[in-house]
């Protein structure tokens, strides 16, 4: 208690503290008055622009738009290799609207109707073509559009969806909620959406140490056509090139060599002539040498020599050497090679060795490979693009093969039309069961991934947002490092700090903070020429002597060199300058890396980068007449970014650029303002009211508590047909608010209630951070909660034409009674109550279901036999039917789901938590009578163990209170925005107290209050006000379980785990050493052999073998021994003489020595 | 510090509690850490020693015992009750909260429910209407009777939202009283006794209940009626019957007479010092309650005063800071109680209290005919 006092008052005064020397600060005459603009406006027009899961969303309309067009180009025809003057050709491919067709009749298509009866939301892909037709001697050609080549799920609220730029009334007709971001695909009538997965950065070139200590280069090369990896090695002071396609590592000597640099001083001077490269360039010089290897012919065949034999390889088809043709190829691949100038290739090599030895010789010139700049997020649109081309490439070639063996047929008959080979199955079905297994087999590309795809969290409207920003880590959960694992500085801004699941995936699956937007990929050739004429000097004209000389800085483009310049800042700033104007795409960055004398420029998809303001000279250039015009609507979040004040910048444009956190602390030097500093923790993360204030991994702690809490999923909750829906009854939106929970929506789906909390310990049933309730609470309505399953049944079809029925219910008979609530459809009607063991659907299926077709109608009942299902819900709780709904599956078979609802007031044992990750159950509910009571009448609805804070240290629960007292005092909501104190988004405390007093409380939210039982006051002023609370999913009516005798498994005849199968309580090993260890050895025996699994076995004296018992004769025999007249009577556990059995089968003859018999 | 030994320090005089034990024994003594002396001296023998009697006698408690109403209006009431223990006063709080029978709705006939609100949940939200029914001219509903026109009330909520029309707010308004009872038939045996007089419903009544004296001139309904029930769309209709029983609040807070009841002590706020001038002005601001006055005193000097005790919250702002503990004291009386009552309305307050206080005449019956 006392140490609870302390910290509170500690913290107070040291805000305070902090609040008084800024107030000085502020109001120090010499200081320049600095008006600080409010740009907090800016935030929810950032999203209503860019939306919480825009990244998803850009994605795919990138893969609509632009990708899905590229890869057909790139594989547009399909020519016969019997005949190749009969070709197909696709001219344009595009994404129809969403539909289906049945039987023939094409209908549209709308999420929710998807999602109700399990159905896929896809969208035809429209072709049109061209191909020839005709027999051998006339041919025509012959075009045709809009061919459907198959169906393309649709991402909810992407380019192609109907909802797309719809407003609220237009949604809500659709059965669509308006605060549902979209991003997610309707798959089979589950709501899938692919995770962000994390990947390094292809590309680029990244120096690491392997295993063994020695320094790597590594270039993760990834085009069109081959994906490859290179690496070169420092080992033992020589350094050697590793690819997959050689069967050792290559001196890399020799590797140039092979490409034509065939003079050691031209490499030499490629690397630089500072004597310490070369140096370290010296034994791989001479290791070359020692091979006897001097001109390129001589490195050829030695790579032919060590190029890996491939099965079916056949040297014939080549004309030039294979090792040759790796080095054209699969080395570097992202270096294109055009007419056999392998030049690039050798300067980008000896810009490998360089930044190796630069390496060697400072180790601070590693690359780090956590850091959040050489990593590139990959989003649904590549992924399924990955997956559209390899499906498209099977069906082309597919195609091939079937038009192939027609016209190698000698007499074709009939006319032939090339458009009816095209088959839309395999990529319609392809893309539905990946998307719905989230496995990503594609051989083409050597990708083999699992759980790509995740069924969308509904539990809380806030767990499903948060799903949409989770990123699936790179690495193996297994792996125990813990470099992946920290917390990045260049996180900063983008990837939430906060929210990361605890235990193996800790610190490696990671969330997108609020502001974060994903790039996908730009336009290249014209930022190409636009670089060379801003002052590049190309490559091709530099000899290999000018490449690292200084002053001049390398001009990298997505990872490839492009030349030098002499004047990289000017370069830079000229290249921004051309951003900010919109010449080039607002995604470029730009990055000046001294170190390295490089300019970086990127344009590739998958950067994370963010919004910043620009400031010259440490002035902002949002003006407060900007922000005035942004309220009155004159102009918009893109206007900004026209305008220039405002950019995008990605991790590695960051290291070039000096961020103030606020106005006020720009120095002359600083280039950027940010725009709300609350923007670096996530949407989970954002739901923390003061969660500066709290201990940091409290506030992980309920990011991940935040997705069980119940309440409001979405808008349309009630009209959905999820498996288990969890609902709170009277959900409250937060008093204490912050101002993400405004941007994302929580306060419209709130999920919890705002509980009067008393700081207090009371009755002993409230240690372990358990809670004690008043019963009173939970009589109105405090933390009741709906639970709704969906229990389904199909109608089944048969082989043989006969088909399920669902018969009129029994009026009479020892079932009736089960049956009262099915109406005389068969159905259970919604509203009626059910309890366990009630027969829900009143189902017969045929029993012969397999033979010769017969008439469905007219079979008579006695072929039907009963299978009725039964509602399995907790024992002695009466449930609801809520809804029947009917439809029909893709067999064409109606399906029947149940949806059953289950009210339930919180109970001993539930589960509930603040926003601070203070978890706790109810640890026992006491009448409202015997509550303490304040001064003004007010009674507690939850009294809260102080205990839990001291070592837990959520100052900002105390803070939540004493806002949460304030606000209700003073009839406006209080905000406790994260960092929010300096900006106005947050309300102080020395503020609180204030409106705390003029209420007539006492400024440390401590009342005096009385006791319910003594009524007598008690001796300690109370920390009491209200907190929010959420509910939790974990209830004890869904775990509690015992059993006496039960249900066993057939094998062992033990008692049966778990559960759902009602099984027995285990007794462990731990329990069964403290039974031995305290010696109650009957106790032991009874659990391990009584009460499990006891048996009667017949064992011979003699040969210590089982025999059995004879019921005719009435006495044991020995089938060994084939007499019964050295047989005795034991009891043993069953499993046991299983093991014995299971031991002779294998040769290996346990036998048993009777002591006493 | 000079020290005597006990036997040389002077009598305290008999018969009287010396002024700091007294003050102990009198108030609870609000310090600005925690307040302290906050419970009462039971033992009778607890100052015998000094002298001083400590029993609690009959004829010193009638003569002490006081209660004065201070504000009396339809659904609630404020009143002193002094000279009487804590104990005492926290029973008559407690029975009124949970020990005093009302009529709430307990059971829900559900006919036609087409609106967004479950059913269970439009139960639990009619159970929470208070109903204007004295609950003293009703007998308690046990498991085994039927449901007579002595223990049921009956509801009839039948709305409907119009196709085409705006939404709906069902206010508790809505809610008919149905004095014939149960209009619904019974399920079980609707077929077989059709032919005669009347069709069972689920209440047995045998006679109106608007036909009985009690209920002839009142009728009985909610108390309010713009509590809100549930809201309609077009097309979603309502149709049930409500059965309201008697009950105690201990069962359910649907029964509980009070929306709360409580008291606080009486606040005594004392000057310990003379406070002046400045002071005095900083003392006056201080204080968010205006508990505090200024007097001017000769020579245009001005002294604070305590005006209103009686609206301290005990926000503790006057003894906050620098010293000003040892200027000003908070303290509350033990036993003078402010007592508030805030009825939901089936009963009056000041009825309420006088049930309560019935209530605990038979308890102490019951414990002493138990004991005899």
């Amino acid at each position: 208690m006392r140490f609870k006092e302390e910290s509170v008052e500690e913290k107070l005064d040291h805000i305070k503290r902090k609040q008084e020397e800024m107030s000085i600060h502020k109001h120090f005459p010499a200081d320049p008055v600095k008006q600080a603009v409010d740009k907090f406006p800016l935030l929810p027009e950032f999203l209503k622009v860019r939306g919480l899961v825009k990244q998803h969303l850009d994605s795919f309309n990138y893969f609509v738009k632009t990708d899905i067009k590229k890869i057909v180009r790139a594989n547009d025809r399909i020519v016969s290799s019997v005949d190749p003057s009969i070709y197909l050709r696709f001219k344009d491919v595009r994404i129809g609207e969403p539909s289906i067709t049945v039987d023939g009749i094409s209908e549209k298509l709308n999420p929710h109707t998807c999602r109700l009866s399990d159905m896929t939301y896809a969208a035809p892909i429209l072709v049109n073509i061209e191909y020839i037709t005709g027999s051998h001697v006339q041919k025509t050609r012959v075009e045709k559009n809009d061919v459907v080549i198959g169906r393309m799920p649709i991402m909810l609220r992407s380019c192609c969806c109907v909802l797309y730029k719809k407003d609220e009334a237009e949604l809500a007709r659709l059965g669509e909620c308006p605060l549902d971001p979209g991003g997610y695909f309707v798959v089979k009538g589950t709501e899938k959406v692919i995770l962000i997965q994390e990947q390094l950065s292809k590309n680029r070139i990244i120096i690491d140490t392997d295993k063994k200590g020695n320094i790597n280069a590594s270039v993760t090369s990834s085009t069109e056509s081959t994906k490859s990896k290179t690496v070169i090695v420092m080992e033992k002071e020589k350094i050697w090139l590793q690819l997959n396609q050689f069967t050792s590592k290559i001196p890399i000597m020799i590797v140039m060599k092979a490409m034509g640099m065939e003079s050691d001083q031209e490499v030499v001077q490629m690397v630089g002539r500072n004597p310490r490269y070369s140096a370290l360039l010296l034994p791989s010089m001479e290791e070359c040498a020692s091979h006897g290897i001097y001109t390129q012919q001589q490195a050829l065949e030695f790579l032919e020599r060590k190029v890996k034999k491939l099965p079916f390889y056949n040297p014939s088809l080549e004309k030039e050497g294979r090792g040759m043709a790796i080095l054209r190829d699969t080395f570097i691949a992202n270096v294109p090679v055009r007419q056999n100038n392998f030049r690039p290739k050798c300067l980008y090599v000896a810009v490998m060795l360089r930044r190796m030895m630069d390496a060697i010789l400072n180790k601070d010139a590693m690359d780090d490979k956590d850091y959040v700049g050489n990593k590139r997020l990959e989003l649904s649109g590549q992924l399924i693009s990955l997956l559209f081309e390899d499906l498209f490439k099977t069906m082309i070639s597919e195609v091939k093969k079937t038009i192939d063996a027609i016209l190698a047929k000698p007499s074709r008959s009939s006319r032939f039309d090339f458009s009816q080979f095209i088959v839309r199955d395999s990529i319609t079905v392809g893309l539905e069961r990946t998307l719905s297994t989230g496995n990503w087999d594609v051989k083409r590309f050597r990708m083999h991934r699992k759980g790509m795809s995740q069924v969308v969290a509904r539990l809380s409207y806030i767990g499903s947002l948060g799903h949409m920003t989770k990123i699936s880590p790179q690495f193996e959960k297994s792996r125990k490092v813990s470099g992946p694992r920290a917390l990045q500085p260049s996180q900063w801004g983008m990837l939430c700090p906060c929210d990361t699941p605890e235990g193996e995936a800790c610190g490696l699956v990671k969330n997108l903070a609020l502001m974060t937007h994903v790039t996908t990929d730009e336009e290249e050739s014209p930022l190409i020429s636009l670089c060379y004429s801003l002052g590049v000097e190309d490559l091709e004209l530099l000899s290999g002597e000018e490449l690292h000389t200084p002053n001049s800085f390398l001009i990298i483009f997505n990872g490839l060199i492009l030349g030098k310049h002499r004047r990289p800042q000017r370069f830079a700033n000229a290249l921004r300058k051309l951003r900010r104007a919109g010449k080039i795409g607002e995604f470029v960055s730009v990055f000046v890396n001294e170190k390295q004398h490089c300019v970086y420029i990127a344009s590739d998809g998958g950067r994370v980068c963010r919004p910043v303001v620009i400031a010259d000279k440490g002035k902002s250039r949002i003006k407060e007449h900007h922000m005035k015009e942004l309220i009155d609507g004159v102009r918009t979040f893109d206007d900004f970014l026209r305008d220039g004040l405002i950019e995008y910048l990605d991790v590695n444009e960051e290291n070039n650029a000096l961020i103030a956190l606020y106005e006020a602390d720009a120095k002359p030097e600083t280039t950027h303002i940010e725009i709300e500093p609350f923007t670096i923790l996530g949407v989970c993360a954002g739901l923390i009211p003061f969660p500066h204030h709290n201990q940091s991994p409290r506030n992980t702690y309920q990011c991940a508590m935040g997705k069980q809490a119940m309440g409001n999923i979405a808008y349309n909750q009630l009209c959905r047909m999820d498996s288990l829906l969890y609902l709170l009854v009277y959900p409250q939106r937060p008093l204490l608010t912050t101002r993400t929970i405004e941007l994302v929506g929580y306060d419209k789906l709130g999920a919890g209630q705002n509980a009067t909390v008393a700081v207090m310990s009371y009755s002993g049933y409230d240690i372990e951070d358990a809670i004690v309730m008043n019963k009173s609470s939970l009589d109105r309505g405090f933390g009741r909660c709906i639970v709704m399953k969906k229990f389904s049944a199909v109608n089944q079809r048969y082989e043989n034409n006969a088909s399920d029925r669902i018969v009129r219910p029994l009026k009479v008979g020892h079932d009736a009674e089960r049956m009262q609530i099915l109406d005389d459809d068969g159905l259970a009607a919604p509203g009626e109550i059910i309890k366990p063991n009630d027969i829900y659907i009143n189902k017969e299926s045929p029993i012969i279901t397999k033979g010769p077709l017969i008439s469905p109608v007219g079979l008579p009942d006695s072929a039907y036999k009963p299978s009725r299902q039964t509602f399995k819900g907790p024992e002695g709780e009466a449930s609801v039917v809520d809804r029947v709904a009917l439809c029909s599956d893709k067999n064409s078979n109606l399906c029947i789901k149940f949806l059953i609802r289950h009210t339930r007031r919180p109970e001993v044992g539930d589960k509930f938590s603040s926003r601070h990750g203070q978890k706790g159950v109810c640890g026992t509910i006491i009448q409202q009578e015997d509550f303490p009571f304040s001064e003004r009448g007010i009674c507690p609805d939850l009294i809260m163990n102080p205990h839990g804070f001291p070592s837990r240290m959520t100052v900002g629960k105390m803070i939540e209170l004493l806002g949460g007292k304030a606000g209700v005092s003073c009839g406006r909501f209080h905000y406790g925005s994260a960092f929010g104190e300096p900006s106005g988004h947050a309300d102080k405390v020395e503020t609180i107290s204030k409106t705390l007093v003029k209420h007539g409380f006492s400024y440390s939210g401590k009342d005096f209050i009385y006791s319910g039982i003594t009524g007598c006051p008690l001796q300690a002023y109370i920390f009491m006000g209200p907190i929010y609370y959420q509910k939790l999913k974990h209830m004890v009516l869904d775990k509690m379980h015992a059993r006496g005798s039960g249900p066993r498994v057939m094998l062992t005849r033990q008692p049966t785990e778990g559960r759902a199968r009602n099984g027995g309580l285990r007794v462990g090993e731990m329990e069964r050493d403290c039974l031995i260890a305290y010696g109650a050895s009957m106790l032991i025996f009874e659990r391990l052999m009584v009460s499990s699994d006891p048996f009667e076995v017949q064992v011979c004296r003699v040969c210590g073998l089982l025999g059995y018992y004879n019921h005719k004769l009435k006495i044991g025999i020995c089938s060994t021994c084939k007499n019964g007249d050295n047989i005795s009577t034991m009891k043993l556990p069953y499993a046991c003489k299983l093991l014995f059995q299971e031991l002779q089968a294998m040769n290996v003859v346990p036998r048993l020595k009777l002591t006493e018999a | 510090m000079h020290r005597s030994p006990a036997l040389d320090m002077p009598d305290v005089p008999k018969g009287q509690l010396p002024p700091h034990i007294e003050l102990q024994r009198t108030r609870v003594l609000c310090n600005f850490d925690a307040p302290t002396h906050t419970e009462n001296v039971q033992y009778s023998g607890a100052y015998s020693s000094m002298g001083v009697d400590n029993s609690l006698r009959m004829d010193q408690f009638c003569n002490n015992f006081r209660v004065e109403v201070i504000r009396l209006s339809e659904d609630d009431m404020e009143f002193d009750m002094i000279g009487i223990d804590p104990s005492i006063a926290n029973a008559f709080r407690r029975i009124l909260i949970a020990e005093l029978p009302t009529m709430a709705i307990e059971k829900v006939l559900i006919a036609n429910n087409t609106s967004i609100v479950q059913d269970e949940v439009l139960a639990h939200r009619l159970g929470l209407i208070p109903i204007n029914a004295d609950p003293r001219l009703f007998d308690d509903l046990s498991e085994n009777d039927t449901p007579n026109e002595k223990n049921t009330i009956v509801f009839n909520l039948h709305v409907r939202c119009e196709r085409g029309g705006p939404r709906l707010t069902v206010k508790s308004n809505e809610l008919k009283w149905l004095p014939h009872g149960s209009e619904f038939p019974l399920a079980t045996e609707n077929t077989t006794s059709s032919s005669t007089s009347k069709p069972k419903t689920y209440t047995s009544f045998s006679c109106s209940q608007d036909s009985l004296p009690e209920f002839s001139d009142k009728s009985i309904g909610p108390k309010h009626p713009d509590i809100i029930i549930a809201k309609l769309g077009p097309g979603q209709e309502i149709e049930l019957e409500a059965h309201a029983v008697k009950g105690m609040g201990k069962t359910h807070a649907k029964w509980s007479p009070v929306a709360t009841a409580w008291y606080r002590m009486l606040p005594e706020v004392v000057l310990l010092q003379e406070i002046e001038d400045e002071k005095a002005e900083e003392l006056v601001k201080k204080c968010p309650v205006n508990v505090f006055d200024i007097e001017d005193i000769a020579k245009g000097k001005k002294k604070a005063t305590v005006a209103r005790p009686r609206a301290c919250t005990l926000c503790r702002e006057c003894i906050r800071g620098d010293d000003w503990d040892k200027h000003v004291a908070i303290r509350r009386v033990k036993n003078h109680f402010i007592f508030t009552i805030e009825s939901t309305g089936a009963l009056p307050p000041e009825v309420l209290f006088n049930e309560a206080v019935k209530v605990l005449e038979d308890k102490c019956e019951r414990v002493i005919t138990e004991l005899s």
